[in-house]
């Protein structure tokens, strides 16, 4: 705090004795870290009313003190080191059963297949928000208070560190040699040389320094006092206001986010409204006016897959050429890749999947063109042996009556049977492409007005088409160009050819920019904090009664760091003109260079002993 | 584009690491010797340091240091002929001053001229099999084309790689980790022996969705991460060993005779911790990289930041063990065992997710090939 300063002046006038208190003071807001409560003032809890007057007043004015104490006690414990380092903890172990269990947010689908599977257990795991452990009440109470302790450790750091920028660096403590690091040695020169010199040395040496006097009256001695490595302490409150700005780039990506998925053959278009989107999902606070004025148009799609080696078939390259037209009405053209997305305004185009689809021409009994077009497979394997459905919704029967076709099937581009899978295919490629079915008429069961999915046949009103000749049913496989006419007159159906279908992501999120500012901030603030050292340095220089100066100089860092004592050591090197060295009594030095501290590692310089 | 698979310097890169895996085992060998020969030293520095706790308490004698001018001043260089002045000599406490007089152990060697023969023999085959190592890695890299990391066998032989070329790094600038040798080796060959037998795979291809320059700079980061993390966590056990020793001598106990003479020649209980501790503070900024780094990748791939699949939470969950561990030592003045302790659950996470999320979880990341 701002008054950090007259505590060290009171430090220093405290008796000799009273050392804690003078070593309190001179490490005192080293670190911004909140000082832990003793345990007697949280034990007092439970009566910070204090003594209740009698009346109603009373009573309330008690019962106010109480409460407000009260507050206060929960506050202090939240905001508490131990609270924090707890609360961490309870978070990492809150996230663990997400990563074991189905989670809905991945897949709905995988948790569904869960439940069926373990009927009794999914009812116990749903009641406790298992399958949605991460916006589960218990996982977010983690965080939330996690980050209400935060903000309450930040915000009473930061005061206290401008407290300290406006301060002047804290006294020596009296015993400089019960610092961390320390040295000392006798010299010649005057003590106010000495004191100049070290002062200039540490401002050079980028120190904040203060040449302070040593007040008759305080009994303390002139010194030298330094502090450096405030960037530290910066970069420690950067690192965790940006974890705040996180988590509020992280909770605006929730509430506002649009992301919807589209399937678009080769020469279609996609025209960004809802209407158009396969699926469609969207946070709370996303309104579907907002969706970008776009379109594009997929030209075409190109894929490549390894043809030779142990990575046969897999992919080695997918690009979607697109050219898309933005609201201002210009017209662009470019290439979407996996991991290149295409952004246009807040919109990012992500390329997902492909897969391709027959294009498929069918003629009616009347011999009039019933359906006509591309209709997109879904793939099942890595071969892209593809599944899919054509329907014929408007069609009229030799009879010349209204009916409804439907044709299922396999699509592989590179064909192959065999007894175990029939139809399938070996490449993904179309080398060999060919579009195998079978067919049904009937009702498709399409006007019921219920939604239905385009990739499935509901057979139950339908009828398998029979070969005329053998009785058998209605199977057949086409290449591209060719055609087959349906049993009893129904027709024809010609495999035309085929072109590529992708799967596009249309998605936007609030808060991204936020959250790539947010988390780099915190890597930068990581390293000064973690990479810098804060610490003090004390030069003291006093005469001694045989004539000689004495100097003095010790310092304190943030962390027991080598590199603390390796910096003092140079401090006193550099200081050693200004001080020459006078030898010391050879009765002491044989003393300490028996001493088991001894060093004789590398850095002895630096390490010296260590008693 | 990925180049088409070469098979012949796929098959080169194998023989590489074989010969490596060769050369290991005979560094374990080395090692070993040098363990077994450095016994024979009987040098007791320990229990001397904290036997006479009494009397080198730096309390009483910054108590009985009135005048501070009258301690000690000025150190004499040992192997100058007269008493040459040098710089003042610092005086370090810590906040454990109990330990502070404890020295470092000497090494395995224990100061026996055999067993640092065998050390220094074991330092050159380390580098030698690094050599190896590093020239299997390199050639499966041209071989595929691509960054040598994008399967579970390529994760491990890379990892491994890192792992002993930190441990060169360490001994090149000098730090005095020699001790570190005889377990990381033994890693290492449990890593590459399970890394040529069951996690062998010799696919080359990088999938579209891997494609990515995120990919170059994520999975790399993670292995050296991972590597440092290793290192890091080999100090918090070895320490916690070496704790319990001085612990018991400090309180008048007697270890056993195998104990004394292996945990006599490791370095102090305050060196280990301060090692440990170095290595995981620098590592967390990269690891926090490495995260965020992995976010930018999922983004662009599949348009979310963050998505809570079981590898995310790994990496997030061994961040957060960190940031506790972190906490614990520079907040809430926690030194010792209790950190230690913290550091190898840290270890356990990052590893839980190399091994555990790709061979038992359900997850995007599907680049395990197993
Ligand atoms: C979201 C969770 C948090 C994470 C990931 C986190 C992470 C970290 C990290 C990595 C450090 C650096 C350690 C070092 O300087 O050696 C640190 C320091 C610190 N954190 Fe946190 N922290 C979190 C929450 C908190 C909370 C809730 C508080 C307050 C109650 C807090 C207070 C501090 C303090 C006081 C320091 C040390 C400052 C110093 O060394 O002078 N942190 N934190």
């Amino acid at each position: 705090m701002a008054d950090q300063t007259a505590a060290d002046e009171t430090a220093a006038d405290q008796s000799a004795d009273d050392q804690s208190a003078d070593e309190a003071a001179a490490t005192g807001g080293l670190s911004t870290a909140p000082v832990e409560e003793p345990e007697t003032t949280t034990a007092a809890t439970g009566s910070f009313g204090g003594p209740r007057e009698p009346g109603a007043r009373g009573h309330l004015a008690w019962l106010g003190r109480e409460l407000l104490g009260w507050a206060r006690w929960f506050w202090r414990q939240l905001t508490s080191m131990r609270v924090a380092l707890i609360l961490l903890f309870l978070l990492a172990l809150a996230a663990i059963p997400g990563s074991m269990i189905p989670q809905n947010n991945a897949s709905a689908v995988t948790v569904e297949g869960f439940k069926e599977r373990n009927p009794g257990l999914s009812s116990f795991y749903d009641r406790l928000q298992l399958f949605d452990v991460y916006s589960s009440v218990w996982f977010s109470a983690i965080y939330l208070l996690l980050f209400v302790s935060l903000v309450g450790c930040i915000i009473p750091r930061s005061w206290q560190f401008v407290g300290q920028l406006r301060g002047r660096p804290p006294r020596a403590p009296r015993h400089l040699d019960r610092m961390p690091a320390y040295t000392t040695w006798r010299t010649e020169a005057e003590p106010a040389d000495v004191l100049d010199a070290a002062h200039r040395q540490l401002r050079r040496r980028r120190f904040r320094a203060d040449l302070r006097e040593g007040g008759g009256e305080r009994g303390g001695r002139a010194h030298v006092a330094a502090e450096k490595g405030y960037l530290r302490e910066v970069g420690n409150l950067v690192f965790h206001l940006s974890l705040v700005v996180l988590l509020i780039a992280f909770a605006a990506g929730r509430l506002y986010y649009a992301e919807g998925g589209k399937l678009v053959v080769e020469g279609y278009d996609f025209t960004n409204n809802l209407t158009q989107y396969d699926d469609f999902s969207s946070g709370p606070f996303y309104d579907t006016d907002d969706l970008g004025n776009f379109s594009f148009t997929l030209d075409e799609f190109h894929a490549e897959f390894v043809r030779s080696g142990p990575d046969l078939g897999t992919p080695s390259r997918f690009d979607a050429d697109v050219s898309y037209r933005t609201s201002d009405g210009t017209e662009h053209s470019t290439t979407v890749q996996v991991n290149e997305p295409l952004a246009i305004g807040a919109e990012r185009v992500r390329l997902l999947g492909h897969g391709f689809a027959p294009v498929v021409r069918i003629t009616d009994g009347q011999g009039d063109v019933a359906f006509s077009g591309p209709v997109p497979f879904i793939p099942q394997d890595q071969a892209l042996t593809s599944v899919g459905v054509v329907k014929v919704p408007d069609y009229t029967n030799p009879d010349g009556e209204p009916e409804q076709l439907g044709f299922q099937g396999f699509f592989s581009p590179t064909y192959n049977i065999d007894e175990v899978r029939g139809p399938h295919s070996t490449f993904p490629d179309p080398d060999d492409p060919v579009l195998t079915l079978t067919g049904y008429h009937g009702d498709l069961g399409m006007d019921a007005g219920l939604p239905q999915n385009v990739y499935q046949l509901d057979t139950t009103n339908m009828e398998q088409m029979v070969d005329e000749d053998t009785g058998d049913l209605f199977r057949f496989d086409l290449r591209p160009g060719e055609s087959i006419e349906l049993p009893n007159g129904m027709g024809t159906l010609e495999f035309e050819g085929f072109e590529r279908w992708a799967t596009f992501q249309i998605s936007t999120r609030a808060g991204n920019s936020w959250a790539l500012g947010g988390s780099l901030a915190a890597i930068a603030g990581l390293a000064a904090s973690l990479l810098l050292q804060r610490r003090r340095v004390w030069v003291r220089a006093y005469p001694h009664r045989d004539g000689h100066t004495v100097v003095e100089m010790a310092s304190l860092g943030r962390t027991e760091s080598n590199r603390i004592p390796e910096e003092l050591a140079s401090l006193a090197a550099a200081l050693a003109p200004a001080a020459p060295m006078l030898p010391a009594d050879p009765t002491l030095l044989a003393d300490t260079e028996a001493g088991p501290g001894s060093d004789t590692s590398e850095e002895s310089a630096a390490e010296g002993a260590r008693s | 584009m990925t180049l088409a698979a070469d098979e012949g310097l796929a098959d080169f890169s194998n023989l590489l690491i074989y010969t490596a895996m060769a050369v290991y085992a005979l560094t374990f060998v080395a090692y070993t010797a040098e363990w077994i020969f450095g016994s024979r030293s009987r040098v007791a520095r320990t229990s001397s340091a904290l036997g006479g706790a009494e009397a080198g308490e730096p309390g009483e004698a910054a108590e009985s240091a009135d005048v501070p001018a009258q301690r000690p001043a000025v150190v004499v260089r040992k192997g100058g002929a007269t008493s040459v002045l040098d710089r003042p000599k610092i005086v370090t406490r810590s906040t454990t001053p109990e330990r502070d007089a404890v020295p470092d152990g000497p090494g395995a060697a224990g100061g026996d001229e055999r067993g640092d023969t065998f050390g220094r023999i074991a330092v050159s085959l380390t580098t030698l099999a690094f050599l190896l190592h590093l020239g299997g890695v390199v050639a499966r890299t041209i071989a595929v084309g691509r960054g040598p990391w994008s399967n579970m066998y390529e994760f491990s032989t890379a990892f491994s790689m890192v792992l002993v070329a930190s441990y060169l790094g360490f001994l090149a600038f000098r730090r005095n980790v020699r001790w570190l040798g005889l377990p990381l080796v033994t890693t290492v060959l449990l890593d590459l022996g399970l890394a040529v037998t069951v996690l062998y795979n010799d696919s080359t291809q990088l999938v579209p969705a891997l494609d990515s320059i995120w990919m170059m700079i994520h999975v790399p980061l993670a292995i050296i991460c991972g590597a440092l993390m290793y290192v890091g966590a080999v100090g918090a056990v070895l320490f916690l060993f070496r704790d319990r020793y001085e612990a018991k001598l400090a309180a008048g106990g007697k270890p056993g005779r195998f104990a004394t003479s292996v945990l006599e020649r490791l370095p102090s209980s305050l060196t280990l911790d301060r090692f440990s501790y170095r290595i995981n503070a620098a590592v967390f900024p990269f690891w926090t990289f490495t995260i965020v780094a992995g976010a930018i990748w999922a983004e662009n791939a599949w348009g979310r930041y963050w998505g809570w699949d079981p590898k995310e939470t790994w990496a997030f969950i061994t961040w957060i063990v960190y940031a506790i561990y972190l906490h614990a030592r520079s907040t809430a003045g926690w030194k010792g065992r209790r950190t230690a302790y913290l550091c190898i659950a840290g270890l356990v996470c990052f590893l839980i997710n190399y091994y555990g999320v790709n061979i038992f979880f359900d997850s995007l990341h599907g680049y395990g090939g197993v």
